[in-house]
C-alpha cells in the first residue's frame, strides 16, 4: 500500500488506494444483482405504452391467476406520492388513475421466475384514453396545451426571477454588449450498473429491508415508510457496493418502492432488476436546456452585467426540478466577480421520463453559455480568452450579491497551470489548419449548506468504535458509489489519531447500523462527513490520551501521541503501545463509542429571497481547463487531442482518488460535448441502449493532464474541498471555444455531433458564396 | 387457472470453468453470463446492459476475451472459461489486479472485471502492447467513471510488472 500519512507535518503523499479496491478487482464486491437471490422471487414492471392518458380500465385478474404469480401490484396499492422535495412530491411508484410518460409504472408482478413474470405481464389488461402529449418547452407552454399537472398553469412546474445589483446600470457601462441563444441535449448517467433492488418483508415481525442501489438510503427509507405506510423504526435500508450514480440514484427511485411493495404483497422476498432500457427510462439526468444569455463587458475585459434565462425541459413529474433550476441562476455567481446579474429560470412538465440531479447538478448548461459567450466577447474586443478571466476574478473572504460564502479561492492559480502546462501563449494562434485551443472555467459547491430535507440536524453524524480487538470501526452513513468516500473517512480517522490506516474499518450506508446521512450528492461528503469524521477521531483521541496520562501519571496535556505511540512530551523514559493505552481506556467503561458531528451555521445557509438556499455551500471547487482539438472540415469530426485541467479542492485528503475525480469528471464534460445526447420519439427513448447513447470509448478518450491546486480552505477537513463536480462544466465550454479557434466555427448546440459541426460549415459556405456573388454583383 | 409457463428445455453442458470441470444441467437458452452467475455462482462477472453493448461481462473463452452475455452457455460445451475468479491464484492477486488497485483503474468497480479480462487477454497474446494495441483491446468495454486514463496506466502498470 503506497501510504505516508504518518508524521506531523503531512508530507505531500500520492495518496492510497480504495480500502475496498482489492473487492472489486477481484470480483468478490457484491453489488445488487449479486446479492442472494435464489429464494427470492422475482419482479417486473408493466409500463405505460403511450405519452399522456386516462386510465380508463386496469384488469389484473388473469395475471393474478396465473401459475407462479404471488403478487400484483398497480396504484391501488399505494395512494401516496413520493419525490424528493418535500414540497414536490407529485408522483406516485404505480400510476394512478393517468399516465404522464412513455415507460412509466402502471403495474407489477412477483412471480416464480422471470418467465412466469413476464407472461403475467402479458395478462394484465390496460385500456388508456389518449391525451395530447408535448415533448418540447415551447409545446407544453403553449397556450391550450393540455396542463399534466392541474395546479401548475402553462405546465411551469416553478419560475424563478432573481435580480442582484443594477443589470441596466451594469449594462450602460459596457463596451460591448452580446447576447446569444444556446440548445443543450437531454443527457444521461448511464453509470454502468443497471438498477435493481431486493426487498424482503417479514410478515411476521412486520419488517422490510431493502438493499438497493441508492445514493442516500436515508430518502429512500423515509419513503418506503411514507408509501407502504409502515413504521419507520420498522425499515432498514442497506447499500450494497455500488456500480456509479453521479446522481441518478439521489432521488429514490419508483422500482424501489414497487419491489418493497411487491416484498410485502408476497410477504416475501423480491428481486427486481431493470433492464438497461428501464434504467434509462427511470433516469433522472441533466434535462434538456435552453439559455439565453447576454453579457456587457468593458474594453479591459470585466464583465459589467449578466442577464440570463434558462428553459429547463423537466420531464413529467417535479422531482428534483426546482432545485435544478434554481441551481441554474444561483452559481451563475461564485465564480466571477460580477456586480448585476439577472436571472429568470422556467422548469417545464413534458411528457417525457423525468429529469433530476446530474454531475455539476443545474450549473453546467448556464456555465457553458457563460463561458462560449465570454469567449466571444474577448474575441471581439482583441482580448486573450486567459486575460478576461483574470480580469474578473474575486478576492477570498467574500460573499457573492445572492449570499454566497466564498471561503478560499484557488481560481487564480488554476488559470496559471493550466496557461503554463498547455503552452497557451507560446501555441494560440500558431495552430495547424484545424486544430485549435480553448478554455474555461468553472466551479462547484462543496456540498449543500442547508439540506433539502431540512430538520435542524447537524449535517452529518459519523460514529466511532473502538474495543478490545484495537479496531477502530467508522460507522458513516454516506454511500462510497465509487467516489472513494469510505477511504476519506478511514484516512480522515487515521490521520487525526495518528494510526495505521489498515487499524480503520468503515461500515457505510445500513439505515440499522450507520447514523443518518443526508447521502452522496452535492459533493458534500469530503466536507461534511470528513469534518464530522476527524471531529469523532478526536473524540476518541482524547479519551486515549486521558488513559494514557492516568497510565503514565502525567497530565493529558503532556501526552503526546504519533505513529501508535502515547509518550509523555516531557520525557523519553517510557513509551505506550497503542494496544495498551486501548486496554487501559476500556478498563473504565468498556466498549467506547464516540460522536462527532458537522454542522454548517445559519450563515452559510444562503440568501433570505425564495430559493436564496439553493447554492449555498462552505467552499466552493474552482477548476480551469485547456483543450485541444482537431476538427476534420470534410466530416464534422471533433476529436479532442488534450485536456490540461486544474482543480482547487482546498487540500487533496487522497491525491489519487482527487485525480481520479477531476478526470472522472471532465471526461464526463467531454461525453456531454461531443457525442451525448438521449433522444424521444413521439416519447420513445430511441438511445436507450449503450450503442446508441453514444458515450466516449477509450478510443475517444484523450490524455488528461491533471493539475491539484490547494487553496486550504479555512472550514473544509484539513482544507478539504470537494474534488468529483467542479471540473465538469467547463469542459463543454472550453471544447466549443477550441473548435471556434481551430475553424472560426461559433457552436451553440451541445453536443458537437459531426452533423451539427457539418451544418455549421456548410451554412459558413453557403454565406461565403452568397457574399462573393454579392460583390461580384455590386 | 392459467397453465403454468413452460420450462424451457435443459441439457447437461460439461465445461471447464477457472480450470475445474464442470457438469450442469442448463436451460438451451441460457446466455453464458446467466449460467456463471446463477448457476455457477462466479457473481464476478457483471452484466451492464442488453446485450453486447458495455463489455462489463467480457470473460475468457479459450483465452479469447468475449462478451459472455451473448454467447450461449450451450456453445461452451468442452470449453475453457475463465472469469475474474481464476486470476487470484492462492490469495494472490494477478498484476492486473494489483495494478488496477494500486493505480485506481477502478473506481465503481462495475465495469472492472470485464476491463481486466479484456486486458489479461491483450496481455497474454501481445505482452508489450503500445498504447494504441491497449486502446483497441479494450474498445469494447465502457468505463462511466475513470476516463479511461487511470486504466491505461493500470494495464501499462501490470505490463511492466511482468508475469
Amino acid at each position: 500500500m503506497t501510504m505516508d500519512l504518518h508524521t506531523e507535518g503531512k508530507p505531500a503523499h500520492r495518496g492510497v488506494p480504495l480500502i475496498d479496491g482489492i473487492e472489486k478487482v477481484t470480483g468478490r464486491a457484491r453489488y445488487t444483482a449479486d446479492l442472494d437471490h435464489t429464494d427470492a422471487l422475482v419482479g417486473r414492471i408493466l409500463r405505460s405504452p403511450v405519452s399522456h392518458g386516462e386510465i380508463l380500465r386496469l384488469d389484473i385478474s388473469k395475471a393474478r391467476m396465473l401459475e407462479g404469480v404471488l403478487a400484483v401490484v398497480t396504484g391501488d396499492d399505494c395512494p401516496h406520492t413520493y419525490g424528493v422535495l418535500p414540497i414536490a412530491m407529485n408522483e406516485y411508484p404505480l400510476a394512478r388513475g393517468r399516465v404522464r410518460y412513455r415507460g412509466e409504472p402502471v403495474a407489477a408482478v412477483a412471480a416464480i421466475d422471470a418467465e412466469t413474470a413476464e407472461r403475467a405481464l402479458g395478462l394484465i389488461e390496460l385500456e388508456v384514453k389518449k391525451l395530447p402529449a408535448y415533448y418540447t418547452s415551447e409545446d407544453a407552454r403553449a397556450s391550450g396545451a393540455e396542463l399534466l399537472h392541474d395546479n401548475k398553469p402553462g405546465n411551469v412546474e416553478r419560475e424563478v426571477h432573481h435580480q442582484f445589483g443594477d443589470v441596466g446600470q451594469g449594462f450602460a457601462a459596457a463596451d460591448l454588449i452580446r447576447q446569444e441563444k444556446f440548445c443543450c441535449a437531454e443527457i444521461n448517467h448511464a453509470q454502468i450498473e443497471p438498477h435493481a433492488s431486493l426487498a424482503e418483508f417479514n410478515s411476521s415481525t412486520g419488517r422490510l429491508t431493502v438493499q438497493t442501489v441508492s445514493q442516500v438510503g436515508y430518502y429512500l427509507h423515509l419513503m418506503l415508510a411514507r408509501c407502504l405506510d409502515l413504521d419507520s423504526s420498522r425499515i432498514r435500508v442497506i447499500k450494497p457496493f455500488i456500480g456509479g450514480g453521479f446522481g441518478a440514484r439521489v432521488e429514490t427511485l419508483n422500482f424501489e418502492i414497487v419491489t418493497a411493495l411487491l416484498a410485502r404483497a408476497s410477504a416475501t422476498k423480491v428481486m427486481m432488476q431493470l433492464t438497461r432500457e428501464e434504467t434509462f427510462i427511470t433516469h433522472r439526468a441533466r434535462p434538456q436546456t435552453d439559455i439565453q444569455l447576454k453579457l456587457g463587458m468593458k474594453k479591459d475585459g470585466r464583465i459589467t452585467a449578466c442577464e440570463c434565462e434558462v428553459v429547463q425541459r423537466g420531464g413529467a413529474y417535479a422531482g428534483y426540478g426546482i432545485i435544478t433550476i434554481l441551481y441554474a441562476g444561483a452559481l451563475l455567481h461564485g465564480l466571477y466577480d460580477i456586480s448585476a446579474v439577472k436571472y429568470d429560470g422556467y422548469r417545464v412538465y413534458a411528457n417525457l421520463p423525468p429529469c433530476g440531479a446530474m454531475r455539476g447538478h443545474g450549473s453546467v448548461d448556464t456555465r457553458h453559455a457563460f463561458e462560449c459567450l465570454v469567449d466571444r466577447m474577448a474575441g471581439e474586443l482583441g482580448l486573450d480568452p486567459i486575460a478576461v478571466r483574470r480580469a474578473n476574478l474575486l478576492q477570498a473572504p467574500t460573499s457573492t450579491m445572492n449570499d454566497l460564502m466564498i471561503n478560499s479561492y484557488g481560481l487564480a492559480e488554476c488559470i496559471d497551470k493550466v496557461e503554463r502546462a498547455s503552452k497557451w501563449h507560446e501555441r494560440i494562434g500558431r495552430m495547424p489548419p484545424g486544430k485549435g485551443l480553448g478554455m474555461a472555467c468553472s466551479h462547484y459547491v462543496s456540498g449543500a449548506a442547508k439540506p433539502i430535507h431540512f430538520t435542524g440536524e447537524p449535517h452529518a453524524v459519523v460514529n466511532l468504535k473502538l474495543d478490545f480487538d484495537g479496531g477502530v470501526t467508522a460507522l458513516t452513513g454516506a454511500a462510497d458509489i465509487g467516489q472513494g468516500s469510505s477511504t476519506m473517512v478511514a484516512i480522515a480517522v487515521a490521520e487525526t489519531l495518528d494510526i495505521s490506516l489498515d487499524r480503520v474499518r468503515v461500515i457505510a450506508a445500513d439505515t440499522a447500523v450507520t447514523p443518518k446521512d443526508n447521502g452522496a450528492y452535492s459533493s458534500r461528503i469530503t466536507f461534511m462527513v470528513g469534518n464530522a469524521a476527524i471531529d469523532a477521531a478526536k473524540k476518541l483521541k482524547a479519551v486515549l490520551v486521558a488513559a494514557a496520562a492516568r497510565k503514565l501519571e502525567a497530565r493529558p496535556e503532556d501526552i503526546e501521541c504519533a505513529g501508535e505511540v502515547f509518550r509523555v512530551g516531557t520525557g523519553d523514559q517510557s513509551n505506550l503501545p497503542f494496544a495498551d493505552v486501548v486496554a487501559a481506556a476500556l478498563v473504565d467503561e468498556g466498549a467506547i463509542t464516540v460522536k462527532g458531528s458537522f454542522t454548517c451555521p445559519p450563515e452559510a445557509q444562503g440568501g433570505k429571497h425564495r430559493g436564496g438556499a439553493v447554492g449555498s455551500t462552505m467552499g466552493f471547487s474552482y477548476a480551469a481547463q485547456v483543450v485541444e482539438v482537431s476538427v476534420d472540415d470534410a466530416t464534422g469530426r471533433v476529436t479532442v487531442d488534450k485536456i490540461w485541467v486544474a482543480l482547487d479542492c482546498g487540500h487533496a485528503i487522497n491525491p489519487l482518488a482527487v485525480e481520479g475525480q477531476i478526470q472522472g469528471s471532465v471526461w464526463m464534460g467531454m461525453g456531454q460535448a461531443i457525442c451525448e445526447e438521449t433522444r424521444y420519439l413521439d416519447g420513445l427513448p430511441a438511445h436507450a441502449s449503450l450503442l446508441e447513447y453514444r458515450m466516449p470509448t477509450i478510443m475517444d478518450s484523450p490524455p488528461i493532464e491533471t493539475h491539484i491546486v490547494e487553496s486550504h480552505d479555512p472550514y473544509g477537513p484539513f482544507g478539504a474541498k470537494e474534488a468529483s463536480e467542479g471540473a465538469l462544466a467547463g469542459f463543454p465550454p472550453a471544447l466549443v471555444n477550441a473548435v471556434a479557434n481551430a475553424i472560426g466555427i461559433e457552436l451553440n448546440e451541445l453536443p458537437i455531433s459531426p452533423d451539427r459541426v457539418m451544418d455549421s460549415l456548410i451554412q459558413r459556405r453557403r454565406q461565403t458564396r452568397v457574399a462573393s456573388a454579392l460583390k461580384a454583383a455590386s | 387457472m392459467h397453465a403454468p409457463s413452460r420450462q424451457p428445455k435443459k441439457r447437461l453442458l460439461r465445461l471447464r470453468v477457472n480450470g475445474r470441470w464442470r457438469e450442469d444441467a442448463v436451460s438451451e437458452r441460457a446466455l453464458l453470463a446467466d449460467y456463471l452467475r446463477e448457476v455457477a455462482n462466479l457473481t464476478g462477472t457483471k452484466i451492464g446492459c442488453d446485450g453486447g453493448e458495455c463489455g462489463a461481462c467480457t470473460v475468457l473463452v479459450d483465452g479469447e476475451a468475449v462478451p459472455s452475455c451473448i454467447i450461449l452457455a450451450a456453445r461452451c460445451e468442452g470449453r475453457d472459461v475463465e472469469t475474474i475468479e481464476a486470476l487470484a491464484t492462492q490469495g494472490r492477486i494477478s498484476r492486473l489486479q494489483r495494478a488496477f488497485h494500486e493505480k485506481l483503474g477502478t473506481q465503481c468497480g462495475f465495469c472492472t472485471p470485464g476491463m481486466i479480462m479484456a486486458a489479461e487477454a491483450l496481455l497474454r497474446r501481445n505482452p508489450r502492447p503500445i498504447d494504441s494495441e491497449i486502446s483497441t483491446a479494450l474498445s469494447g468495454n465502457l468505463c462511466r467513471c475513470t476516463g479511461y486514463v487511470k486504466i491505461i496506466e493500470s494495464v501499462k502498470a501490470a505490463m511492466d510488472a511482468g508475469s
